[in-house]
């Protein structure tokens, strides 16, 4: 368990708020695609709410976390003032692996609504690594974008929105077969109509890679509560501790 | 003797203080965060004859100052536990009380006569699981078929026997009565309550499951009121448990009649709660001027003829 200080808070889109968070453990901040487990600052709100985690950055000893207020617990965190700390455990489960890539390799990000942001971190390690990155990003509408320009820095971007009043109309499926391409790696998180699609429509490619939301509890694998179901044999993975990241084909969404 | 020490049928406690089942897997999740020595015992996750995958999802949901949960008994089943789940355990110094779970009686029996032979020091005869369509709290509901089940697992146990209570009862004393009658050589209490709660926007309710087991601060005063009823009515010890979250919560609970107390959804919210309460344990004893856990354990026993 560790507390990390609230030092910058800004409302990026509608009911979506960017948290910056310093301290130390923050060295140990690595894979994108992990997430911190953070108490909610109130005695009645039990749980911790998972929050995957948007930018490392070691040199500051800072993470950025992006919130979306759905409830009293969201917005008890994003209600915490600058200078204030967190409590917080981890960073936990598993990242988007991929160490299988190659300086020439082409990588495809799929992100959706409050889904995009452990995107970010992600596209910008590939970046140090000269890996060419395309990043497609699906909102519901022009009010609820965040983030491209963030992703512009580290790949090129692609935003479709489901009403059609920013960019390209439709979802990022729309985008996918419009572009039509191969990839070497695909990272997706989102909701669950995208994390299924991507699910189904790569399900045989060799390093596509999903990110999983469930009510979790523990975060540490101890409580069995955010099981997905195994999709070759019959039994459960824990989203917390397997994942929150599985290869296509491993779990039924 | 250190002044945090408990000795209980089968259980030489170096302090009170327990992970309760269910809350604490098989303990090896935790052994990243502390040396699991340090704990007075571990409750393992229920245990069945043959592997559960459990309910489906949503199996939690948070309510006012606790939570739901519908896990449904996943577990890797009897041998996996055996060969996979408690050796990982035998490295450290600490009793291993097995929760044995069921869907008859002769499931019970067969599980607890086999896991009795390896390095566990008691079984809790998990008799009030909420979360599964059958067995389990069938069997802590109605006194006649506690009765029976307990003196069938007592013929086959090697090792001391703990029945743990469903609140979710009319009469709890009778259901304690009932077990120390059929031989139980302790009772632990209190499993969770059953609840439920309903999403707005399909009034539906959350769980896949439909109801949950209430846990969390929220039930202390029923595991408070119901300890007190029972440590009353029966002889053998009582480890407590319900919503405990701190070192006072524990010396409540002790003072309502409880030997010794198991730490459940605490360990979720924070992992280090139970080294945490065993070291804020003493200095709260001198602070109300206690003497050790077994003198408050006696002098709550006196009480209870005044």
């Amino acid at each position: 368990m560790i507390k990390l200080q609230v030092i910058d808070k800004c409302e990026i889109s509608k009911s979506v708020f960017e948290l910056v968070l310093q301290g130390d453990c923050v060295n140990r901040f690595n894979t994108p695609g992990q997430f911190i487990h953070i108490k909610v600052p109130r005695n009645d709100l039990l749980l911790r709410r998972p929050i995957s985690i948007a930018k490392i950055n070691k040199e500051n000893q800072t993470c950025t976390i992006v919130i979306k207020v759905i409830g009293e617990g969201t917005q008890a965190i994003v209600n915490t003032d600058v200078g204030q700390y967190l409590d917080v455990l981890g960073p936990l489960g598993n990242g988007f692996p991929s160490e299988f890539l190659q300086s020439d390799s082409k990588v495809l990000l799929i992100g959706g609504g409050i889904g995009c942001p452990p995107l970010l971190e992600c596209a910008k390690q590939l970046r140090v690594r000269n890996i060419q990155c395309t990043t497609i990003l699906g909102f519901i509408n022009k009010e609820s974008v965040f983030y491209e320009e963030e992703f512009k820095k580290y790949s090129s971007v692609y935003v479709s929105t489901d009403d059609g009043s920013y960019q390209i109309k439709g979802n990022v499926k729309t985008v996918i077969d419009q572009l039509n391409e191969s990839y070497d790696a695909i990272y997706a998180c989102g909701p669950t109509g995208l994390v299924r699609m991507v699910n189904q429509v790569y399900e045989n490619h060799p390093h596509a890679y999903i990110s999983l939301e469930e009510r979790m509890a523990c975060g540490v694998g101890a409580c069995a509560g955010c099981t997905v179901k195994k999709k070759q044999s019959t039994g459960n993975l824990k989203v917390c501790s397997d994942g929150p990241v599985f290869k296509t084909g491993e779990v039924i969404v | 003797m250190s002044r945090l020490s408990v000795k209980l049928p089968g259980l030489n406690l170096k302090n009170p203080i327990m992970p309760a089942s269910g809350c604490f897997g098989f303990g090896q999740e935790y052994a990243q965060y502390y040396d699991l020595s340090l704990l007075g015992a571990i409750m393992i996750k229920a245990t069945t004859l043959n592997d559960r995958i459990g309910n489906d999802t949503p199996r939690i949901v948070e309510t006012c100052s606790g939570m739901l949960n519908a896990i449904g008994l996943q577990n890797p089943g009897l041998e996996n536990v055996i060969h996979e789940k408690l050796p990982f355990l035998y490295q450290y110094d600490c009793p291993i009380i097995a929760n044995v779970a069921g869907y008859s009686e002769e499931e019970y029996v067969e599980v607890c006569e086999r896991i009795s032979k390896e390095k566990i020091s008691a079984i809790e005869l998990n008799i009030s699981c909420p979360n599964v369509k059958q067995g389990g709290i069938t069997f802590g509901t109605d006194a006649v078929i506690a009765y029976k089940l307990v003196k069938a697992v007592k013929r086959v146990s090697s090792v001391p026997v703990y029945v743990k209570l469903s609140p979710n009862v009319t009469n709890i004393v009778e259901i304690a009565k009932a077990v120390e009658r059929a031989g139980a050589d302790g009772i632990t209490m209190i499993n969770t309550l059953i609840g439920m709660r309903i999403d707005l926007k399909t009034g539906k309710p959350i769980l896949a499951n439909k109801t949950g087991g209430l846990s969390g601060p929220a039930i202390k005063p029923v595991a408070i009121r119901m300890i007190y009823e029972v440590s009353r009515a029966v002889n053998i010890p009582i480890i407590g448990m319900g919503g405990v979250m701190n070192e006072d919560d524990v010396i409540e609970m002790i003072m309502a009649g409880a030997s010794a107390v198991a730490i459940g959804t605490a360990n979720i919210i924070d992992p280090m709660v139970c080294p945490n309460i065993i070291n804020k344990l003493e200095k709260r004893l001198d602070s109300l001027n206690i003497e050790s856990i077994e003198s408050l354990i006696k002098q709550t026993k006196e009480k209870r003829y005044e």
